[in-house]
């Protein structure tokens, strides 16, 4: 009899054990699923944007030829800025490569270099007059069609018909290589300059202080009346009070609004009332500011609420005023949980796109926002602009923008965890 | 010491939201603009945002800010008013409608130089190793509309082509696969409203819906007129969706690359695809009019449209730099046959459209609106 119940208990308890095991493994095997996908996100980003990382250059000895520029080593800085510079480099071209005959062949030696060498050359010339009448050695950015070629992306071996760069243009490139005129460099250019619609001059710093000055209004503007109005709804509001309750419910419901919905209100408040202006960092801030504002409440209350009533007791007990107990004990208390719900809600409005596009800023910006009122585009916009361009070199630049992207995010939640690691305190 | 930062605390938060609430009571007082502002068709974008580049490294001055929001999206925002909170320029990928030049009136937006810049095929093509195709508006409406027109005049049936053939005994005897843009895409519109549309208008009784809405418009039967509208246009517009016609995403390049591996497959997509991968594919016969830069340009290739630009006047002397913008933009270093937009896709004017609208638009010459 007994000896048949221990074998029932043996046989259950076996049972029980092979039940916490198999619900280990699920545990591990979602773990590994979660893991696999973002290894394979990880790979694939990585994999097609570091190369955007190199870019090649085309170095070219331009003769100076005051007599083609029409301008002298006096003339004024207008006289300069205007002057047809975007002849020498097609001359230099012309020399270095006179075999092009058909037009279709000239207008392809001419693309070589990148458009922006003219400018380039045209701002050191400006810079250094004395330069005038000299030849000196330049490094132009090679056009997007030739470095995508130098990155191994265009096989050679295919038939002419089916690549974009012909034998003609094959030749000048080994050419070129030869000399040691091409080579690849670090890509500069995409941390200096702002959005371009020539690949090889589009850069992230656009987007990125754009960003930058949008995530500084959203924070300036939603932490400190997130926080006070956590403070006073967990603090000081009345009990069982109607209006209290209605407050509450339209936090967290609006923490549920879908993104685009705060874009319209901030169109039509902010934009059409107000007049703020459109495509700005500081209307896109407030738009944001909206979205965050729940997140922030409704993680700030929860770490209100986590503080022990002991230390407000004590503090109490020892004659503070409800102020003094509320803003010397339990708010740096909660800071901590506090840091974190805003640091997530921020992490959030940085990687928003829908509000934007009522507001203006999923749009066309070339250059880098020097305020808050300057017109700029923020990261995401950047990205999904990216995605969309026909030209081929744009495709590793999506990936190295969100290569940037996600950095931006893990230096926030490296501050985070800063902040949090200071503001922690045991009771 | 609890005192202590008891007060600091009090103080800097405070302090804190007041300067927050500061820097949105100044923007109030924003009402200058040193850079100009361009609205309107995203099929206008890649070409206005090259010339907006180019402006902006040529002059020095601040570079254009240009946001996709559709002709008519850009045509509302452009006709709100005067004000410097409003666009200076719009793109379009039609003219200006009559309904909407008056809206630019009524809010006080008088002046408005019309800028043609040029033209923009949509390209029926397949793969190289396949045999060009030779097609009409109308077998085109057949072989892709949900609905097409039964024996009987008013009837519609659920489309029944299968193969080419059946739409029209003088194509292949293949199956009709077509991949195309989704309905989001301004390429998609223009293709339903000059190949569908007028390939449909070719069957006289959905014809007759129209000049019926038309003609009870004239009547004073507002209502009538909108639905026999609506009905004609949903007759017209509406894609089938059993397969036949396959949204392939925005991606035009995408469309090129699938064609090469299918090809029995048509596929629709902007003519500068065509002209970059002509190594690819080649363009189909629409009426038996064959695309290229001519046809397009001279109006003859059916599934063309017009591109435009249009200036508020008023905003000439208070936003620097549009003068110089248009100017950019009407330079034949630019808009020519050899200019720098036709790498980019964009199907030049004639020569001599050319150096008229270059004179008008440098002019300030506003547009008066004829009646058709």
């Amino acid at each position: 009899m007994s000896t048949h119940n221990t074998d029932k208990i043996k046989a259950k308890l076996k049972k029980r054990y092979a039940k916490e095991r198999r619900f280990r493994a699920y545990g591990i095997a979602s773990l590994a699923i979660s893991f696999l996908f973002l290894l394979t996100l990880m790979v694939n980003i990585f994999s097609t944007g570091l190369p955007a990382f190199q870019q090649s250059y085309i170095k070219l000895d331009i003769h100076i030829d005051a007599e083609v520029l029409g301008v002298t080593k006096a003339s004024d800085r207008e006289a300069l800025f205007s002057a047809n510079y975007s002849k020498l480099v097609k001359g230099t071209l012309k020399e270095m490569f006179p075999d092009a005959k058909t037009r279709k062949e000239k207008r392809a030696r001419n693309k070589l270099v990148s458009n922006s060498a003219s400018y380039d050359l045209r701002d050191h010339v400006i810079e250094n007059p004395e330069l005038i009448g000299t030849t000196q050695s330049f490094w132009f950015l090679a056009k997007d069609d030739v470095d995508v070629y130098m990155k191994g992306k265009i096989d050679r071996n295919l038939p002419e018909d089916d690549r974009r760069i012909k034998d003609f243009q094959l030749t000048w490139i080994d050419q070129l290589q030869e000399e040691g005129r091409l080579e690849k460099r670090f890509n500069t250019t995409f941390f200096t300059s702002g959005d371009s619609r020539e690949p090889e001059q589009a850069g992230i710093k656009g987007a990125l202080i754009g960003s930058l000055l949008t995530m500084l209004v959203t924070m300036a503007l939603s932490f400190p009346i997130g926080v006070l109005a956590a403070v006073y709804l967990e603090e000081f509001a009345p009990q069982n009070n109607r209006w209290v309750d209605i407050i509450e419910i339209n936090i967290n419901n609006l923490a549920a609004v879908p993104s685009i919905v705060f874009g319209l209100l901030g169109l039509a408040v902010f934009i059409a009332l107000f007049g703020v202006p459109r495509s700005a960092p500081l209307v896109g801030g407030l738009v944001l500011t909206l979205m965050t504002l729940p997140t922030i409440i409704i993680a700030s209350r929860a770490a209100i609420k986590s503080v022990p009533p002991s230390i407000r007791e004590a503090a109490l007990g020892l004659g503070a005023s409800k102020v003094q107990t509320t803003f010397g004990h339990v708010v740096p208390l909660a800071m901590p949980g506090i840091l974190t719900g805003s640091i997530i809600g921020m992490a959030q409005a940085l990687g928003e796109t829908a509000p934007l596009l009522m507001i203006g800023m999923v749009a066309f910006v070339a250059d880098v926002p020097q305020g808050i009122l300057d017109p700029a585009t923020v990261m995401p916009v950047q990205i999904y602009l990216w995605s969309d361009s026909p030209e081929r070199a744009f495709t590793e630049r999506t990936s190295a923008a969100i290569m940037v992207l996600l950095a931006f995010l893990v230096v926030m939640n490296f501050i985070a965890v800063m902040l949090r690691k200071k503001f922690e305190r045991k009771w | 010491m609890l005192n202590k930062r008891d007060s600091k605390n009090m103080k800097a938060l405070p302090l804190m939201i007041a300067l927050s609430l500061g820097s949105v009571v100044a923007t109030a007082s924003a009402n200058s603009r040193d850079h100009i502002d361009i609205v309107g068709s995203s099929t206008v974008y890649p070409f206005s945002t090259v010339v907006a580049e180019t402006y902006g490294k040529k002059t020095g001055k601040k570079t254009p800010k240009i946001e996709a929001t559709g002709s008519g999206g850009g045509m509302k925002l452009f006709c709100a008013g005067n004000g410097i909170e409003t666009p200076d320029i719009t793109n379009a990928s039609r003219r200006i409608k009559k309904s909407e030049f008056d809206s630019c009136q009524k809010n006080g937006v008088k002046d408005i130089i019309e800028v043609q810049i040029g033209f923009d095929g949509i390209a029926i093509a397949n793969a190289k190793s396949a045999p060009k195709m030779e097609l009409s508006t109308k077998d085109l409406f057949l072989a892709l509309a949900k609905q097409v027109p039964g024996e009987k005049a008013g009837e519609l049936i659920e489309n029944p082509y299968k193969t080419w053939k059946q739409v029209n005994s003088a194509l292949p005897d293949t199956k009709i696969e077509v991949l195309g843009p989704p309905p989001t895409s301004g390429t998609r519109d223009a293709f339903a409203e000059l190949a569908l549309e007028g390939g449909c208008n070719k069957v006289d009784w959905i014809k007759q819906l129209k000049s019926d809405s038309k003609a009870a418009k004239k009547a004073g039967d507002k209502e009538k007129s909108t639905e026999l509208k609506n009905k004609h246009k949903e007759i017209c517009h509406t894609v089938r969706e059993d397969g036949a016609y396959v949204e392939a995403g925005e991606n035009d390049n995408l469309i090129v690359d699938k064609l090469r591996a299918n090809p029995k497959a048509l596929g629709i997509f902007g003519f500068s695809f065509l002209d970059q991968n002509s190594d690819k594919v080649q363009g189909s016969q629409i009426d038996g009019i064959d695309v290229n830069f001519e046809t397009v340009a001279d109006g003859s290739y059916p599934v063309s449209r017009p591109l435009y630009f249009y200036v508020k006047k008023s905003h000439v002397d208070t936003v620097p730099g549009i003068k110089e913008f248009i100017a950019e933009f009407t330079d034949e270093d630019t808009w020519g046959e050899e200019g720098y937009l036709t790498d980019k896709g964009l199907i030049p004017l004639s020569d001599e459209k050319r150096a008229a609208m270059a004179e008008s638009a440098n002019g300030l010459i506003p547009l008066v609106f004829e009646a058709e």
